[in-house]
């Protein structure tokens, strides 16, 4: 059931996006319109990558599982608000060996630590479509104040879409494992999609 | 004092042959409990990179070594010894000096051709590039399989190298161990006595 509205809203999505883009960049909504509260899709993605040192590959990978929601203000922007948590245990990577590396005590932990979580704590449009979003980011039992930049790219009345960018350094959170021949800087990158609860 | 002589082994040849030495056991060692299964994964990490970085200075030394080897004379070995123990200990030799090499080019191997891609970031200092191999699980299990059977078969040809020289020295009482310790002094190819001789008159330069 689930799986055919996501496909649907997606297909949707998807043709919306086609449409809207050859005319104009994504156009903000009307902020009353898009107000609401959405649920995280499972359409979206959570995508992340490491530099190496001397260029070149590094290491990529994604979150298979992840959970959420966001609220849109519609009187005001900047008291939107988002929580977001993430299960290290389904991070997905180039080979089998990379992501047994990844959950273990080097870097997630994931079997003392299951989740990561994000909660924001600060929303400050910057732009007609964008937006920085501060807020507490607690992995390995350690909180943080982070930074994201959100920019819309869809909306429609049911569902709304953003790509959201962030450059975390993972020291702080007792990751730092392979720096220097992988940068301590893990950037962010996720497209997600909020559907109107 | 710095090169070889007819009769004994100058200060090149000796600080190269332990230095070689100790990388290469010490890296026979690390390779070894790098490879363990249950070892922390962020000290295991670690552990690679430091036992890569120590293989390229010992593939470098190696390489130093098998030039010098090359270019400069091999001191004959001392009259005791026959000429089957000659054949032996050249053979050991050579085989050695070959192993240092192929050894560390293995592993360079194994880490050029292995799908995680891992720079290998000398000492965090450069970069080393990857041999031109391409990346594969098959290639990558094959140079494995290659870098720990030509490490271990160089395990035990530095056995038997170190066996024989403990034998001469303690058994023999040949200058074969002592002679890759210090430079000999003197142009002769004499015993212990004349090596006392040599020490006496050095020591009575020094004053
Ligand atoms: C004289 C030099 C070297 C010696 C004696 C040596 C020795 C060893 C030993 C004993 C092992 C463990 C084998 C096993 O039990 O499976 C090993 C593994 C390894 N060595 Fe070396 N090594 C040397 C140089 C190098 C160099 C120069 C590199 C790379 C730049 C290197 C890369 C590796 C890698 C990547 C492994 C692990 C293989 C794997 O886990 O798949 N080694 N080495």
């Amino acid at each position: 059931m689930t799986i055919t509205i996501n496909s649907a809203v997606k297909a949707t999505l998807y043709i919306a996006f086609v449409f809207s883009t050859s005319v104009a960049k994504a156009q903000a909504p009307a902020l009353a319109d898009a107000a609401g509260s959405y649920r995280i899709a499972s359409s979206s993605s959570i995508q992340f990558s490491v530099g190496q040192v001397g260029g070149g590959g590094g290491i990529a990978g994604r979150f298979a599982k992840f959970s959420g929601g966001f609220r849109i203000d519609g009187a005001n922007i900047e008291r939107s608000s988002v929580e977001f948590t993430l299960y290290p245990e389904s991070v997905r990577a180039s080979e089998r060996r990379v992501e047994d590396f990844l959950r273990s005590s080097a870097v997630f932990d994931a079997a003392n630590f299951q989740t990561v979580t994000f909660r924001s704590t600060r929303v400050r449009q910057t732009g007609p479509a964008t937006a920085t979003v501060e807020g507490a980011l607690t992995a390995r039992g350690k909180t943080r104040k982070e930074r994201f930049a959100v920019t819309l790219t869809d909306w429609n009345r049911r569902s709304i879409s953003f790509t959201i960018r962030g450059s975390i350094r993972r020291s702080p959170y007792g990751m730092d494992v392979g720096t220097p021949i992988y940068s301590n800087v893990v950037e962010f990158n996720m497209r997600i999609t909020g559907q109107r609860r | 004092m710095l090169r070889n002589s007819e009769t004994g082994f100058g200060w090149v040849t000796i600080v190269l042959h332990w230095t070689i030495g100790l990388l290469i056991l010490g890296l026979l060692l690390l390779g070894f409990i790098m490879r363990r299964t249950g070892i922390d994964p962020a000290l295991q990490f670690a552990l690679y990179q430091w036992h890569k970085s120590f293989g390229f200075a010992a593939l470098g030394l190696a390489l130093i070594r098998t030039i010098w080897w090359l270019v400069e004379r091999t001191p004959s070995p001392p009259a005791s010894v026959s000429p089957l123990e000659r054949k032996a200990a050249r053979l050991t030799h050579d085989t050695l000096i070959v192993l240092g090499i192929v050894v560390p080019f293995t592993g360079w191997a194994v880490a050029s051709a292995s799908t995680l891609n891992i720079p290998s970031f000398f000492f965090n200092m450069i970069v080393i590039p990857h041999l031109p191999l391409a990346r594969s699980e098959t290639s990558e299990n094959f140079w494995t399989f290659a870098h720990a059977l030509l490490a271990y078969v160089a395990l035990a040809m530095v056995a038997i190298h170190a066996a024989a020289a403990l034998y001469h020295h303690f058994k023999r009482g040949d200058e074969v161990l002592t002679r890759m310790l210090h430079p000999a002094v003197g142009v002769s190819s004499g015993g212990r006595s004349a090596r006392k001789r040599h020490d006496a008159a050095v020591g009575g330069n020094d004053r």
